[in-house]
């Protein structure tokens, strides 16, 4: 099996004058989940678009699955299947006439067509629904049916971008039971969120893009003590959290910020001392200001 | 499962093709307010432009014989215009991103909509066509005029699909194709469909009578009930395979140029 599923070397795209990549590298280790943060506007969803052929790029390379995105279009496209933003099924048609469509399009005979797809309701529990028009169908049972549509056939390379944006917390647990499954079969899932939490329980590494640019990666743990030891959460008297302030986690930065603190603050404020969240992570690696003089 | 998952093949250009027909097919039959609106519409026409205009417009009453072709043109328009909606949605929709980064012609998800909308007006035509004979409608043609008006709508029909689908490839919105679409339906009331261009003020008549339509029209009127043809079936099958080519190469350029851009 190859090292990685995903090189990208100084990617760069621009539209008009707007820099959306500006020399973007990464790697993907085959068969891990790969998690991209970023605010809205990063660039999470054209990075996605290139590396799925959609969108060519000026400049850089791009290799998925061992295929240069331009050069090896089929190749790519044989490999990896996407699952955009919103759900790319088809809404006028029954769930399971939108697996044997897709079934027929990626060369299945007609029966092997019926028997995959009636594989996949099972496994994706739509078995149920499986006559019904994906209309009538909720954010989640869409969501998994997107996932079984992206599963018809072998795909070593899985993009999914924001997979769970608008689902409620149960759909949003089975749709990572089912991200985790694939990934222990040996696939590679690429995905964008929003849900820091998402990629905290996820993701082998993460990604922090910001500017066109990945501006850190790692694990989860790696990321969060990247930020420093600890961090200081005030909370006023209705336990609404007032403020967050990243420390290095040492006796005498935690003591001396507070000492500073507790002259402007009033005497009720509630003080706990935790470790840092991917929310700080985040905030600290795309805010540019006062947060990044607390990275080490 | 993984190994039950079948490797990926490439499926065939006729498969692919054939996947889109029998997808946009089962939407015509889904869309059922749209269906029954295609074949409604043109009828309400007929029966309006024939008993309530017709008397006021021609005192002759024969106008049933002047004005079905100009229904059947009406009719072939306002159903193909709903193609525009049907590729808007999907344009505009993630399906789109999901066959274009499959190993397959994608653009074919076009020609399922075309071949749709050619089955659902031929369909809608024959309907027209019916309700003209129950209410008076008597053609003149023999089988050959009868399949060479036959053969001008269908070129008609394909030709209007094929615009109407560019225009929903580069609409922004599927209500922007059907406002779009919209403007193109103007068209057959400005031409000599309902009323002789020569009844027209002369400025108005010099665009009636140079606009696609009306050579069409012509064209239909004279194979059906005899009327002189003179140059009008040259005239009609230029515009229309002139329209069908650049409207053919349009919905290419854009479909490709929107790859990534919903």
């Amino acid at each position: 099996m190859r090292k990685y599923a995903i090189e990208v070397k100084g990617l760069r795209k621009t539209f008009g004058s707007q820099t959306v990549l500006n020399g973007l590298d990464l790697t993907v280790p085959a068969g891990t989940i790969y998690a991209l943060l970023g605010p809205n506007g990063a660039g999470k969803t054209t990075l996605i678009n290139i590396l799925s052929t959609l969108v060519a790029p000026d400049e850089g390379s791009v290799r998925v699955a061992g295929y240069d995105v331009e050069k090896e279009k089929d190749g790519v496209k044989r490999s990896i299947s996407l699952t955009g933003q919103f759900a790319a099924v088809d809404d006028i048609l029954t769930a399971e006439e939108n697996l044997r469509m897709i079934c027929r399009l990626s060369g299945l005979s007609k029966e092997q067509s019926q028997v995959r797809s009636q594989q996949l309701l099972q496994q994706f529990d739509l078995t149920a629904s499986a006559r019904k028009r994906v209309k009538t169908f909720s954010g989640g049972m869409r969501r998994r049916l997107d996932l079984a549509i992206s599963l018809v056939t072998s795909r070593s390379v899985v993009f999914l971008d924001e997979p769970t944006t608008g689902l409620d917390t149960i759909s949003r647990r089975a749709l990572w039971d089912i991200i985790l499954g694939l990934r222990d079969q040996g696939i590679t899932i690429f995905l964008t969120t929003q849900y820091l939490e998402e990629a905290d329980q996820l993701a082998d590494t993460i990604a922090v893009i910001n500017d066109g640019r990945v501006v850190a990666s790692g694990t989860p743990a790696e990321l969060k003590s990247r930020i420093g030891g600890e961090v200081i959460e005030l909370s006023d008297s209705k336990d609404q959290v007032i403020r967050t302030i990243p420390t290095y986690g040492n006796i005498h930065d935690v003591s001396r910020t507070l000492q500073e603190l507790s002259h402007t603050l009033p005497k009720d404020t509630q003080v706990s001392i935790r470790k840092p969240s991917m929310d700080d992570v985040f905030l600290a690696l795309t805010t540019k200001q006062e947060m990044k003089g607390a990275i080490s | 499962m993984n190994t039950s998952q079948p490797t990926i093949k490439s499926a065939s250009l006729w498969v692919t093709n054939s996947v889109f027909i029998g997808r946009s097919l089962r939407h015509s039959i889904r869309n059922t307010e749209a269906l029954i609106m295609a074949i409604m519409l043109p009828v309400m026409l007929m029966l309006l432009f024939t008993f309530v205009f017709g008397g006021a417009i021609d005192t002759s009453g024969n106008y049933v014989n002047y004005v079905v072709p100009g229904i059947i043109l009406l009719c072939a328009g306002f159903g193909s215009s709903s193609t525009g909606v049907d590729v808007s949605n999907d344009m505009t929709n993630g399906i789109i991103e999901r066959f274009r980064t499959m190993p397959i012609q994608a653009i074919s998800v076009i020609t399922g909509h075309v071949v749709a909308s050619l089955v659902r007006n031929l369909l809608a035509t024959g309907v027209v066509i019916a309700v003209a004979l129950l209410v008076g409608f008597r053609p003149s043609a023999n089988v050959l005029e009868w399949l060479g008006a036959l053969g001008v709508i269908f070129l008609f029909i394909l030709t209007f699909t094929w615009l109407f689908a560019a225009i929903g490839i580069v609409a922004g919105s599927p209500s922007a194709a059907s406002g779009y679409g919209f403007i193109l339906l103007f068209l057959p009331y400005l031409s000599s469909a309902f009323v002789p261009t020569d009844t027209m003020p002369s400025w108005l008549q010099g665009i009636a009578d140079h606009q696609p339509i009306t050579p069409v029209i012509e064209t239909i009127r004279g194979l059906l009930t005899g009327t002189p043809l003179q140059q009008q079936g040259w005239i009609a099958i230029c515009w229309c395979v002139g329209i069908l080519l650049i409207a053919f190469l349009w919905s290419i350029l854009a479909f490709r140029k929107r790859a990534g851009r919903r």
